[in-house]
């Protein structure tokens, strides 16, 4: 048994018993889909038709399609893969890293920020394909044995390392969030009637019966995939950064990189996670399972991970001063006073000054206002890769070649395609899969109640929720005074 | 040891049943109904065996129902010519004339199918340059749009019945006109006379569209013939002597003659330019005074006051070039490009005052013959239908004389009984005429030139004609009843020239030139020439401009508009303005800031009654008060390419005492439309970046040749060093050959002809304008220009890093100018190479950065990595996207295919392309050299770039080869003014730059 702290606040509320915890999730998995998330997936849809038709002229015409140019060769398209990526961070940080350290918040949360890890990586994965002139070459980035002689990738290109990264990156999370997944779809593979819900959630299932054996290879194999993620968390976005940092163009060839682009994708990764976070737990009625402890936890996190962000900015134009390169001190300077001066001082108010509002408890605890930050920050940290993409290119050594980058229809078509992907997936993901880990909420509600709440058998008929403690309501106010 | 207590779990394991033991160790003692739940039976399963047969002959029908290819027939030769070889190139001599340019050229051919030009080393004008131009003008030899058969009112006629009605037209046509451009050939001339003597009211009247009418009025109707060489002090009054004016390849060499410097020779030519707009001339010049037009004339005045007369007067420029001038005597040289003959006569009172020795009359220039007072009679003549036949040859009167709005109005009219056209298409003129008799591609005709009183030149045809066309000198003699062909008469000429032997004429066109003279004497120009004083007064009384001040000029690639369906020339960026595909009103900044215009903005331009649209386009160095705009655009029957390109400027030129005045005030109004213009640069400064692109003055070169380069170094623990001190690359190691180049910004005048050779060699695509305004342009080679700012680094202390860098970006108001050829620097340390995933680009053991085209799959990181910026990327397919076919269709028709080289791929969409150093010609050469047994010969091998430069500022060769031109080059100038662009990066290129050196007092902040 835990020991459980007299002054922690619980994690999840309303007195919830482990039956409740069932009936919440299965709700929405076996309930026909709501008007609400119909009309959500509806929008995405549409969006999703953006992509594919952007997709199209892209594949059919070039990526003369875009508007990119003989100086700016990556702007969008880089952007947004990098932006995507980012996001993906928080689902690993919470499910891999807080795992490890047996942060036990996590439980409610890492589900749907795995998700929308997996999500964003399928997201961010479309841009490094669909940037190539011939994407339907891209299978030559792998190390495969060819029949065109000894041909070979090259293993100093940090476009390779990206390869390797990503793919890990997606495979490993891939894996981590479905084994996660297997105990949950037992469970309304147990409870399905419909004959088609029976067969999908068996096979997806995989035969698990809950037995000792499968939990504690479960827990196992949690464990060392939480192992295996954790230096992913740090790895991945490390090397996204060496494709900036290993250049030779001013404002990319930067050795504080590796660090400030795996705090900037934790940062963002957050806000993405607050954001879906605040609109599942409303419309799915989650409230008591992503409490605004949770909300306040993820806040503070925002804001470290912010000021890290943040003083990474001060320090690159501090060091471009103190290098005395001309050149990269006029990429600075470009950035901050130049024709994009915009996108530089969007992203520096985003990144920089909305995340120090976290400080206010107020702040902190409000939804609307983690709600609007999330969204905040979120803009910011495009406009980071963007600033960093587009305004280092756009002028670099040979004032010759300087040009201005604006994009076309389809560069924009191909963004908010990708949202539009994202959002099908992630409804569909919320509507079919359970977006909160049953088994894992389960483990922690005694961790936080008095006695624990009392296992009242399983009644597929249940109508009414059995009092959680004996001679306690579920909805009574539960007092942590008398503890020893 | 006690015994712990048992439990059992319940009756069934005290009784230890059997069907208990079986159950014992399974955890749920109901069997769960997961197998069900996935439906299968072992029956349902199809057997494997079946399954793989199915698969195995889907996979086989697939595959053999893909298999059928395209199938293009190769036909050998039946009887194979004696030269031919495939896969071997063939170069015959022959000579580019068009009206414009002289150049002397040797005609690359792939089996049958000329491909590319080159400069013809063994004439002694061009000695090797070419105009680039003349390097496209191979491309319009395969243009679709031209007229591909006899016509009559444009519809395709028997060549026959032609011939008849024209005969029979011609002979009761009385006064009959033969209206051409300049002609230079003296058997074509000894033609027209024979023409002339079977129908004889035959007049032949020749115009030029950037006419030198006035020079040669002034000359007593001879052009004299200039040696830049041997002219010390320099003083052009709106010549652009390098770019379009009389023969600029010819005289682009010469000029640089005395303007490369070295260890050996520290002296330089000094270059005086007073002009309106800036000229690739006055971007060379060491000091350049911007000239209104109107004030032209009497600069002219003072400057003759100043050298003939002795009072000085005018500016202080001036003073100093008429001071200047005077001390060098026999070494100076004035040349103006004004048409007015009052103004020319000056010039030449002025030159004859010093005794140039740079100006020779005795051996006078033919290029331009033009006479405007006789065209302007002749036009008003057929206006007044005095005129019974007219024939244009190769001219384009309509579109391009000013007056030929009305002259369109009277053919149209039918003013002109019987009109022919022997233009090669069915332009703005051809589609008038009731008869056209279509000329050859010079390529594909026999000829023969006199640019300058003893020096021939010969054309060879070099493929079959294409087309239904016959040579026009064969038309003229068809019709005067002379059943010779043109080859024999020319045969017959020439024995005067090569006597009866024909090995002499085997060599004169093997040579392609030869010396000798056949051109009768020119005749005089209608009007006088006139003394100093009657000039002085002429230029006082010419009449006044009002308002704004228009110049006409010419640009680089266009020209006079005759070749502007070329695309290679469309899409050359104007050496200047970088500007390409059209025209625009150049404009001072002072002025669009006084007038609220911004860049693009579209004014109406409006004088002598007619108007026009064109946007604006802000040129630093443009005279205040003034405005330029450039002919040769506008045309609206030449084909796809130039058809709607710009507008023709030239009905605003006026015609005075019988000269074209290229000049006109004008009223200027916005129309609120926009415009963009497709320039491939839009920066215009260098930002004071000295490692980019470095200059010195030459009295700095003189006192410390040391100095004149900044040489950038690294902090290391032991002290400075060079950059390429601090590696952590291996370097690579070359035993065989290593190539570079060594590009002389002294030499470098700009012209942009090594861009057009480049493009010719290495089938680089063409754009289009909205293509290069997405700044998407291909071209391998481009010409950086930069403008000198009024601010500098200088300023950092005084006013704030930030303004002055914002100051920076804008140009002096009249800016010195420096020109920096920039292509692939083939770094020893490529970062490109470092970056691609897939190994497309590699370094060769030549020390060549090399592309693989095939395995390319289009990342784009090497562009970006690319510090120089020289890499493109193929955006599009632009070959087969329908959006190209108006401005590249010579990629997409088997016609214009011809065109392509064949040893050099065309690239496919997706994949980067770049300078490849012309890998296929040091592979050609090395073969060669190995054949014979031998290694290469240094200047055996040069790259396309190299080869058409007029002025020998590239050089090409093998660093490993201690004797080569290259090697000693860079010996020589090593610690001088070879400096690598962008040396702290330590990328190591190939490629080496010399300091630009300015024969003036001060460098002025870049």
């Amino acid at each position: 048994m835990q020991h459980v702290s007299p002054v922690r606040e619980p994690l999840v509320t309303g007195g919830k018993t482990y039956h409740d915890v069932t009936q919440d999730v299965c709700r929405q998995v076996e309930a026909a889909p709501n008007v609400r998330w119909m009309a959500a997936l509806a929008v995405a849809l549409f969006f999703l038709g953006v992509f594919f038709y952007s997709v199209y002229r892209t594949l059919w015409y070039g990526i003369g399609e875009w508007g990119l140019n003989k100086t700016v060769g990556w702007a969008w398209d880089i952007t947004n893969f990098v932006w995507w990526v980012g996001i993906g961070h928080a689902g690993t940080l919470i499910s891999a890293v807080l795992l490890l350290f047996r942060q036990k918040w996590r439980t409610s949360i890492n589900r749907a920020a795995e998700a929308m890890t997996i999500f964003a990586v399928i997201c961010a994965a479309m841009f490094p394909v669909l940037h190539m002139g011939r994407p339907w070459l891209a299978y030559w980035v792998f190390p495969l044995q060819n029949t065109f002689g000894s041909l070979w990738v090259n293993f100093n290109s940090p476009l390779l390392w990206d390869v390797f990264a990503i793919s890990t990156y997606f495979t490993v999370s891939l894996v981590f969030w479905y084994t996660g997944l297997v105990p949950d779809f037992a469970t309304i593979r147990d409870r399905a009637k419909g004959p088609i819900a029976k067969v999908a959630y068996s096979l997806l299932s995989m035969g698990w019966k809950g037995s000792a054996k499968h939990w504690s290879r479960y827990e196992t194999v949690s464990l060392i995939l939480a192992g295996v993620s954790t230096p992913l968390v740090l790895s991945v976005h490390t090397i996204v950064s060496m494709d900036f940092a290993t250049s030779v163009v001013p404002g990319w060839h930067t050795t504080i990189f590796p660090p400030y682009f795996v705090a900037g994708a934790i940062f963002s990764g957050f806000a993405m996670v607050l954001t879906l976070m605040l609109i599942t737990r409303v419309v799915f009625k989650l409230e008591d399972y992503i409490t605004l402890e949770h909300i306040a936890l993820m806040n503070k996190i925002m804001m470290v991970t912010g000021s890290i962000v943040g003083v990474a900015y001060i320090t690159e134009f501090f060091i471009a001063w103190y290098s005395q390169v001309e050149f990269e001190q006029y990429a600075f300077i470009n950035r901050a006073t130049g024709p994009y001066w915009w996108a530089y001082w969007s992203m520096m108010t985003c990144n920089v000054i909305t995340p120090q509002l976290v400080w206010i408890r107020r702040v902190r605890y409000s939804i609307p206002l983690t709600f609007v930050l999330s969204i905040i920050v979120n803009i910011g940290m495009w406009f980071e890769r963007f600033v960093i993409i587009v305004t280092s290119l756009h002028r670099d050594y040979l004032p010759s070649s300087w040009v201005m980058f604006s994009p076309s229809i389809i560069d924009i078509g191909i963004y908010v395609g990708t949202l539009g992907l994202f959002f099908t997936l992630f409804l569909l993901f919320a509507k079919f899969f359970p977006v909160i880990n049953m088994a894992e909420v389960k483990s922690v509600m005694k961790y936080t109640v008095d006695n624990g709440p009392t296992y009242t058998g399983h009644d597929p008929h249940h109508k009414t929720p059995q009092p959680a403690t004996h001679g306690v309501p579920a909805s009574a106010p539960v007092n942590y005074d008398k503890h020893d | 040891m006690q015994e712990s207590p048992k439990y059992w779990k319940g009756i069934e394991e005290l009784e230890n049943s059997p069907e208990f033991v079986k159950n014992a160790l399974t955890e749920f003692a109901d069997f769960l109904p997961v197998k069900e739940t996935y439906g299968s039976s072992d029956a349902a399963v199809a057997p494997r065996r079946d399954f793989l047969k199915l698969m195995g002959f889907g996979l086989a029908a697939a595959t053999l129902a893909s298999c059928e290819t395209p199938i293009k027939k190769a036909i050998p030769y039946l009887n194979k010519p004696e030269e031919v070889d495939p896969g071997i190139a063939n170069f015959y001599a022959s000579t580019y004339f068009n009206g414009q340019d002289y150049n002397s050229v040797l005609v690359k051919t792939r089996e049958g199918r000329p491909i590319k030009l080159e400069g013809n080393p063994e004439s002694p004008i061009t000695r090797g340059g070419l105009s680039a131009r003349a390097q496209a003008s191979v491309l319009s030899l395969y243009d679709g749009a031209r007229l591909q058969h006899f016509a009559i009112k444009g519809q395709k006629a028997d060549k026959d019945r032609v011939d008849q009605e024209i005969r029979t037209a011609l002979a009761g046509a009385g006064r009959t006109l033969i209206v051409s451009p300049t002609i230079i050939s003296p058997s074509t001339k000894k033609v027209i006379a024979e023409f002339a003597s079977r129908y004889p009211g035959t007049e032949h009247v020749m115009y030029d569209v950037n006419s030198a009418s006035g020079l040669l009025r002034a000359n007593g109707g001879v052009l004299p013939s200039y040696d830049f060489s041997k002219a010390d002090v320099i003083v052009s009054l709106g010549a652009d002597f390098l770019g379009t004016w009389i023969s600029p390849v010819e005289f682009a060499r010469q000029y640089v003659t005395n303007r490369k410097v070295s260890s050996d020779k520290r002296t330089m030519s000094r270059h005086f330019q007073f002009e309106s707009a800036l000229t690739l001339t006055g971007s060379n010049a060491d000091v350049r005074v911007p000239v209104k037009p109107s004030e032209m004339g009497a600069m002219t005045v003072a400057l003759y006051n100043g050298v003939v007369g002795g009072a000085a007067a005018g500016n202080a420029q001036l003073k100093k070039a008429a001071a200047e001038l005077k001390a060098a005597g026999s070494r100076g040289l004035v040349v103006s490009g004004s048409n007015d003959p009052a103004v020319q006569a000056l010039v030449t009172a002025i030159n004859q005052s010093l005794g140039s020795a740079a100006v020779d009359v005795a051996a006078p220039s033919m290029v331009r013959q033009g006479d405007d007072a006789r065209m302007e009679r002749a036009v008003k003549d057929i206006i007044g239908g005095q005129v019974g036949a007219v024939i244009f040859y190769n001219a384009n009167p309509v579109f391009d004389h000013p007056m030929g709005a009305q002259l369109g109005e009277a053919l149209k009219g039918g003013k002109v009984k019987t009109t022919i056209s022997l233009n090669d298409r069915l332009d703005e003129t051809g589609s008038l005429c009731t008869y056209a008799a279509p000329d050859h591609h010079w390529m594909e005709s026999w000829n023969d030139y006199e640019p300058k009183r003893g020096f021939l030149s010969i054309a060879q045809p070099v493929i079959s004609p294409l087309f239904g066309t016959r040579q026009a000198q064969d038309s003229l003699l068809t019709w005067a009843g002379n059943p010779t062909s043109y080859y024999n008469y020319l045969r017959a000429q020439w024995k005067a020239v090569t006597g009866s032997d024909p090995k002499a004429w085997d060599k004169a066109v093997h040579d392609g030139v030869a010396m000798g003279s056949a051109l009768a004497a020119p005749a005089a120009q209608a009007g006088a020439a006139m003394g100093a004083a009657e000039a002085i007064s002429a230029i006082n009384s010419a009449p006044k401009f009002t308002g704004t001040e228009l110049c006409i000029y010419e640009k680089v690639g266009v020209g006079n508009g005759t070749e502007a369906n070329n695309p290679w020339l469309q899409e050359l960026p104007d050496p200047v303005s970088k500007a390409t595909w059209g025209n625009y009103v150049a404009v001072p900044r002072k002025m669009a800031e006084e007038k609220g215009w911004a860049q693009g903005d579209v004014l109406k331009v409006t004088a002598n009654g007619k108007s026009i649209e064109l946007p604006v386009l802000i040129q630093p160095g443009q005279a205040a008060g003034s405005v330029a705009i450039a002919l040769g655009y506008g045309r609206t029957q030449a084909g796809k390419v130039a058809d709607k390109v710009g507008e023709n400027v030239l009905p605003f030129a006026v015609m005075r005492n019988g000269a074209i005045m290229y000049a006109n005030s004008v009223t200027l109004e916005k129309t609120g439309a926009t415009s963009p213009i497709a320039q491939t640069q839009t920066h215009h400064t260098i930002m004071d970046r000295k490692p980019v692109v470095q200059e010195a003055t030459l009295k700095q070169y003189r006192e410390n040749p040391k100095e004149v380069t900044e040489y950038e170094t690294i902090s290391t623990p032991d002290g400075p060093q060079k950059p390429n001190k601090v590696s952590l690359w291996q370097d690579y190691e070359y035993k065989n050959h290593h190539w570079g180049m060594a590009i002389d910004l002294n030499s470098c005048i700009g012209c942009g002809s090594c861009v057009v050779g480049c493009q010719a060699e290495n089938n680089v695509a063409v754009v289009g304008k909205q293509e290069v305004i997405n700044r998407r342009e291909m071209h391998w080679m481009r010409i950086d220009r930069y403008y000198s700012s009024d601010a500098s680094k200088e300023d950092f202390e005084t006013k704030g890093k930030l303004d002055t860098y914002a100051a920076m970006e804008d140009p002096s108001e009249n800016p010195s100018v420096i020109f920096q050829p920039m292509m692939c620097q083939h770094c020893n340390h490529a970062p490109c190479e470092t970056v691609c995933p897939v190994l497309a680009t590699t370094h060769s053991s030549e020390g060549l950065n090399q592309m693989t085209y095939n395995r390319c799959v289009g990342t784009r990181y090497c562009a970006n990595n690319c510090p120089y910026k020289v890499r493109r990327f193929n955006w599009f397919s632009y070959y087969s996207n329908e959006k190209f076919e108006a401005v590249n269709g010579h990629m997409f028709t088997d016609l214009g295919r011809m065109v392509l080289n064949p040893d050099v791929t065309v690239r496919a969409r997706g994949v980067m392309e770049k300078c490849s150093l012309c890998v296929q010609r040091i592979q050609l050469g090395k073969l060669e050299a190995k054949k014979q047994k031998r290694r290469p010969k240094d200047g055996e091998i040069v790259s396309a770039c190299a080869q058409s430069c007029p002025t020998q500022a590239i050089v090409f060769g093998d660093m490993r080869d201690p004797e080569s031109r290259l090697s000693k080059l860079l010996r020589r100038e090593d610690g001088e003014r070879a400096f690598h662009v962008l040396d702290a990066i330590n990328v190591q290129p190939n490629m080496t730059y010399l300091t630009k050196i300015r024969n003036t007092e001060e460098v002025r902040n870049a």
